[in-house]
């Protein structure tokens, strides 16, 4: 019975992702173990000390403060994109769909040109200041932008709408009986969130910090832009070696360790989410 | 991201260009920076020669150089790159040895730029355009009359977090060798690491790193006074009159962008004809009047409008002063040190 599945229809799919994703890929991991020729080619032989270099301290400081930042950027994006997801499952069912549609909008336009937004609204001529003019405040407002600050805020704004869309899947999802029972039993309207709803939710939160967390580690536009180069990030790391100091093989190599810590995370997420769906299956 | 697409679809348009080579054997590619020269230049070209040439974009030097150093320089045959990189193609055998009888607008040239230090005599570069690095402000928001490179790097209160600085490794590393009074190819250990303590202080006062949009912050207002190119600068200087550019007293950097014909080039007579085709006088001058770049034709800028150096002083410089700046010139494997030293620099809090 099960040879009648039809798995040739999964063969464009991998066809496509072999060739344009896993190949490539292996190049660069075959790239990371050569030498950087001495006019920026490659030479080569066989090499280990591009590895080396990533663990580095100064570049695994590098990887740390991206780490931090992605993490911020995710925390604050699963709380807000939460609570809007809460907010949209516990709409009229006819409205859900209208309220989704907003949340996804910005993915309309260019992500460059929703960060460059942020540029005019934040610089120190920018419409916050000038609004803040009009409306009678004088003297010198704090620097908004080109600082961390503006870089996690522009991370959050463009990821956030995924956070909602994953929060919102087992939002609607959940059993209103379940809630009510527990409300019966006479728990309040803390305790059942805490206790019932954000337990068999959590799959959501889990799938949206981790594609926050893994869309912002990598991430070299918002750091650049917002953060006016002064806050190096892995990926602007990666892209300075490939594109300015001409060392392939050491980008390659910091590019393998990006991709594994990514790797890693998301494998984490897959099974996080499993076992809570399976807990849940044994407990219905 | 756009990076991203930019570099792909290049990559497809050289892919395609190569295509058509191998179909026309008479096809010509020129590779060069959007808009460096005129948008006819191609075209104009092709008619007085009939050939048909084809022009391809890159965006660095790096993203070219990643490609000819790929293919050992097949699919190019007239390139446009910085002149450490044409030391590279050079070093690398990819470069054409140039022979001057077919190159006769060599002689519209400024003698000086036939004497530059990366190639002396032009053997296998042309130079096309030529300038400084220094600062760029606006002489309504800067109190007296910026001189020194530590006008930028320790900045007065004043100007504190509206500075920005060029971000690229040579010209960033370059502020500061030159406040120190060492050379821009400066690889000794000890030096450079004087050299990263005060960039490192420096980036504490700056408001931004910027390689592309130092001028608009200027004209808006968001900075004051930035790390820049002079023919840059001229276009925040076309825009506020206000602004104004100044090589500091401890000197410049001279850099030059040059134009390289590839040995493997297998239309060499045509390669010439288009090289010797930009040295023209009215085609070089191009560049100066609408680019705002110093060239190195001595008939192109003798041609120049007095009004042009009137308003915007440095195309006025001359090929002297010039010549009296070093040129940033290829470091080998020192390349890795710089870049690790800008990663320092940038990674610092």
């Amino acid at each position: 019975m099960a040879d009648r599945r039809p798995i040739y229809l999964m063969s464009p799919a991998l066809a496509w992702l072999t060739a344009f994703m896993v190949v490539p890929c292996l190049l660069i991991l075959v790239l990371g173990f050569f030498r950087r020729g001495i006019y920026g080619g490659i030479e080569y032989t066989f090499t280990l000390e591009n590895m080396a270099l990533v663990f580095d301290p100064l570049y695994a400081g590098i990887f740390l403060k991206s780490a931090v930042i992605a993490g911020l950027a995710a925390s604050i994006a699963v709380v807000i994109g939460y609570a809007a997801a809460y907010a949209i499952a516990s709409m009229p069912a006819r409205r859900q769909p209208i309220l989704l549609f907003f949340a996804v909008l910005p993915f309309w336009s260019n992500y460059l040109v929703r960060t460059y937004a942020w540029i005019v609204l934040l610089n120190r001529e920018g419409l916050i200041v000038a609004l803040a003019r009009y409306l009678g405040f004088e003297g010198e407002l704090p620097s908004m932008l080109y600082t961390e600050s503006a870089v996690v805020v522009g991370l959050v704004y463009n990821y956030l709408p995924f956070v909602i869309l994953a929060c919102y899947a087992p939002l609607s999802r959940l059993n209103t009986e379940i809630v009510e029972a527990s409300r019966d039993l006479g728990a309040s309207g803390w305790t059942t969130f805490r206790r019932i709803t954000l337990p068999m939710t959590v799959p959501g939160i889990a799938t949206g910090f981790v594609f926050v967390f893994v869309l912002s580690i990598g991430n070299f536009v918002t750091p650049a832009l917002l953060g006016g180069g002064q806050f190096q990030m892995i990926g602007n790391l990666v892209y300075a070696q490939f594109l300015t100091a001409n060392d392939w093989p050491f980008g390659a190599a910091l590019s393998m360790v990006l991709i594994a810590i990514m790797m890693g995370l998301l494998t984490l997420q897959t099974f996080a989410t499993e076992r809570a769906s399976g807990a849940r299956r044994v407990e219905g | 991201m756009t990076g991203i697409i930019r570099r792909l679809s290049i990559a497809l348009a050289a892919g395609l260009c190569a295509i058509a080579t191998s179909a026309q054997a008479e096809d010509l590619v020129v590779s060069n920076w959007d808009g460096y020269m005129a948008p006819d230049a191609i075209e104009k070209f092709n008619e007085q020669s009939g050939n048909t040439a084809e022009l391809v974009l890159h965006a660095t030097n790096e993203e070219i150089m990643g490609k000819l150093i790929a293919s050992k320089g097949k699919g190019y045959d007239v390139v446009f790159v910085s002149s450490p990189f044409a030391e590279v193609l050079h070093n690398l055998g990819l470069a054409e040895e140039l022979d001057h009888s077919k190159l006769p607008n060599m002689s519209n040239l400024y003698e000086q730029a036939m004497m530059l230090e990366h190639d002396k005599g032009n053997t296998f570069s042309v130079p096309y355009a030529w300038g400084t690095t220094g600062l760029c402000y606006r002489s309504d928001l800067v109190e007296g009359e910026p001189d020194s490179w530590m006008d930028l790097l320790q900045p007065s209160e004043a100007l504190m977090k509206k500075t920005t600085m060029l971000a690229t490794d040579r010209w960033l590393l370059g502020a500061g060798q030159l406040a120190k009074g060492y050379s821009v190819n400066e690889t000794d250990d000890a030096k450079m690491a004087e050299v990263k303590d005060l960039l490192i202080a420096a980036k504490k006062t700056l408001l931004a790193y910027d390689d592309t949009t130092f001028y608009s912050k200027l004209v808006s207002g968001e900075a004051s006074l930035v790390h820049a190119w002079d023919g840059w600068c001229n276009y925040g200087i076309g825009e506020n009159a206000d602004i104004k550019y100044v090589v500091p007293k401890e000197g410049s950097d001279l850099w030059v962008d040059t134009m390289v014909i590839m040995k493997s080039s297998e239309h060499k007579d045509a390669a010439y004809a288009f090289v010797d085709y930009i040295l023209g006088a009215e085609t070089h001058r191009w560049a100066a009047e609408n680019i705002l770049y110093k060239v190195p034709n001595k008939a192109a800028m003798d041609g120049l409008d007095a009004s042009l150096i009137e308003s915007f002083p440095n195309m006025g410089m001359k090929p002297e002063q010039l010549m009296s700046y070093e040129q940033l010139r290829d470091v080998g494997e020192a390349q890795r040190a710089y870049a690790r030293i800008v990663s320092e620099i940038k990674a610092s809090n």
